[in-house]
């Protein structure tokens, strides 16, 4: 029995591509050596675990660049249930630098606080971690525990000012809302397990195609899609996200809207296209309707926010919306049986994700920035800017600019691909969501280019001197502003990206 | 044994607990009730695994029970850590941040 069971174990014994696993490895080696080293080292060294923190993510980073020169193909591991292709590559990429992009943010910030610091870089590379893996996750539970090892961190890190009432509330609502949202996720997965009886989401997508069941899938669909909603805070699942990043330390936001966010959109990217894209009729309305609510809503309230830190959280809203557009324009096409528009509308997710990073993170990079001199986040404290630090005016002008998409700067390019898969879709839904985004593209540029009016042209409220950016602060916001512009006047940059992501996806999806 | 009959107790014990976690008012009890929804979950998994003979289920079941401890840890840190500076747990007077 015994041997029989020791037998079997060996002959399922999975081949583990060691390699294709590296980048997870360093991040998991990395992780518990920020521990033990914050262990050893006295408290006032302890701002050495940032340094290793971040050459734990550059090696890493290096493992994904030696893995997208091996090879261009696929490597299923444990069923697969865990790929890593040109896709998987590419975001697990864009994670690694979003995270090394935020140590720098925090550093300064974490050192100067009273603030545990290795406990900050071990949970902030955890959470990475879980990032990494969704890349890969192609299976129900994979997804689930990649999902809840992004979340569960990061729920502490918006707690991180321990003894301030806001970081604390910050910490609850986010908390409560990842706990529901996991809950109404888990019950659809549960039936669309027990419509396919399976969890790896080819066998699902095939089964899904098939007739019968239409009502526990249309129900399980929805549940699980409610749930991915939640961790992306479209609206209406949204009234969490500018408590909880108003609220948390300043990078740990530029963390959560930017890494975390994009984590749920993986998620969703991995269990739409390979998992439910055969039951399209179910799940197009929806990814539709929050789109089109997402983006209003979250434009509307960002018009008459006075502290920048709501506006940049009602605009992640916003911006969300935009990036669901392809989703629903994917399942519209699919629908009227375009199945080229999925190609397209897979390249503008990924490509939307790429470009949001880096505006986010930079605009991010300039408010932490200045909120060392002026201690709030309010909009007027933003006068006259430009008169003691032009610089970082210059910058965080970039980036306001980036988010409204004006050309030459990033942001044209991820709206362009967006509008793009909207109109490919065609049909009134599809026309309805390019007119959507059409006009809130305008709505945006009103907020966005106040500020930017602020800086430029009002008086100093208080007689201020130069905003200090101290160099690790600085080089992370001259990092965003130098890939702002490069993919801005060469977007084929991330268009090729985007390319390998969107062709590795319809390997895998067969369209 | 029909699927059915644990297909429904498990939906009842799920729209019990979403119930809970709208209706109650200390922290404590929602993430009761958040527990009570995730136990649905359970059952359901377990249930289809055992009715189509798959282990998978149960092996999503046990992940999921491991991952809501986990879950779970943290939140009633976070509650404990809110009670020590507000001597309050309940979502009400937690309400500095508005707009």
């Amino acid at each position: 029995m015994i041997l029989g069971v020791a037998a079997s174990l060996v002959a399922h014994n999975p081949r583990i591509d060691w390699f294709g696993i590296a980048p997870e490895g360093t991040l998991v080696a990395t992780a518990v050596a920020v521990l033990l080293l914050d262990l050893v080292m006295p408290r006032r060294d302890s701002w050495q675990t940032s340094r290793l923190a971040s050459v734990g993510v550059l090696v890493s980073l290096g493992f994904v660049v030696a893995l997208y020169e091996r090879h261009g193909g696929t490597t299923p591991m444990f069923g697969g249930a865990y790929v890593v292709d040109n896709y998987a590559i590419a975001l697990k990429g864009f994670f690694l630098v979003v995270a090394y992009v935020t140590i720098l943010l925090a550093v300064d910030y974490i050192g100067e606080g009273d603030y545990y610091q290795g406990e900050f870089y071990f949970l902030l590379l955890t959470s990475v971690l879980g990032m990494t893996v969704m890349t890969s996750a192609r299976d129900l539970i994979t997804i689930f525990v990649a999902l809840e090892t992004i979340s569960i961190p990061t729920y502490v890190l918006a707690g991180y000012r321990k003894h301030d009432r806001r970081s604390n509330e910050a910490a609850l609502k986010y908390y409560l809302i990842g706990a529901i949202s996991s809950a109404f996720m888990l019950y659809g997965m549960s039936l669309i397990y027990g419509v396919t009886n399976s969890t790896l989401l080819s066998d699902i997508s095939d089964k899904v195609g098939q007739t019968g069941h239409g009502k526990v899938l249309a129900v399980a669909i929805f549940l699980s899609l409610i749930g991915f909603a939640f961790k992306v805070s479209a609206v209406p699942f949204h009234w969490w996200a500018p408590d909880t990043y108003e609220g948390a330390p300043t990078p740990v936001t530029a963390f959560l809207s930017v890494a975390s966010k994009a984590g749920g959109f993986v998620a969703m990217l991995n269990i739409i296209f390979f998992g439910f894209s055969n039951r399209s009729n179910v799940w197009w309305v929806v990814a539709w309707l929050l789109a089109i609510l997402s983006m209003t809503l979250g434009n509307l309230t960002a018009l008459r926010q006075t502290n920048i830190v709501r506006m940049l959280a009602y605009s992640s809203i916003a911006q969300g919306g935009f990036m669901l557009v392809p989703f629903a324009a994917y399942g519209i096409a699919r629908d009227h049986g375009h199945l080229s528009v999925a190609q397209t509308s897979f390249q503008a997710v990924v490509i939307y994700l790429l470009i949001y990073g880096a505006m986010n993170l930079g605009a991010f990079g300039c408010v932490i920035a200045v909120a060392r001199r002026t201690r709030s986040a309010d909009i007027e404290g933003y006068g006259g800017l430009f008169t003691t630090s032009p610089a970082l005016t210059v910058c965080l002008s970039m980036f306001l600019a980036s988010l409204t998409g004006i050309p030459p700067l990033a942001g044209w390019f991820a709206k362009f691909v967006m509008f793009r898969s909207a109109i490919d879709a065609g049909g009134w839904a599809g026309t309805s969501l390019a007119i959507v985004a059409g006009v809130n593209s305008v709505i945006a540029a009103y907020y966005y280019l106040n500020v930017v009016r602020t800086m430029w042209f009002k008086a100093p409220a208080t007689e201020a001197g130069p905003v200090q950016v101290p160099s690790a602060l600085g080089f992370s916001i001259a990092l965003c502003t130098v890939l702002v512009l490069a993919i801005g006047v060469y977007p084929q940059l991330v268009g090729h990206i985007g390319d390998l992501a969107a062709k590795a996806a319809s390997v895998a999806t067969g369209s | 044994m029909a699927l059915n009959q644990f297909l429904l107790l498990a939906a009842f014990l799920f729209a019990v607990g979403a119930y809970g976690v709208i209706t109650r008012r200390h922290t404590v009890l929602v993430l009761a009730s958040v527990e009570l929804m995730l136990t649905a979950v359970n059952l359901n998994l377990v249930a289809f695994g055992a009715f189509n003979n798959d282990p998978v289920g149960q092996v999503f079941a046990l992940f999921v029970l491991t991952i809501a401890a986990a879950e779970v840890g943290v939140g009633l840190a976070i509650v404990l850590l809110i009670y020590r500076n507000l001597r309050s747990s309940d979502p009400d007077d937690v309400d500095v941040l508005k707009g």
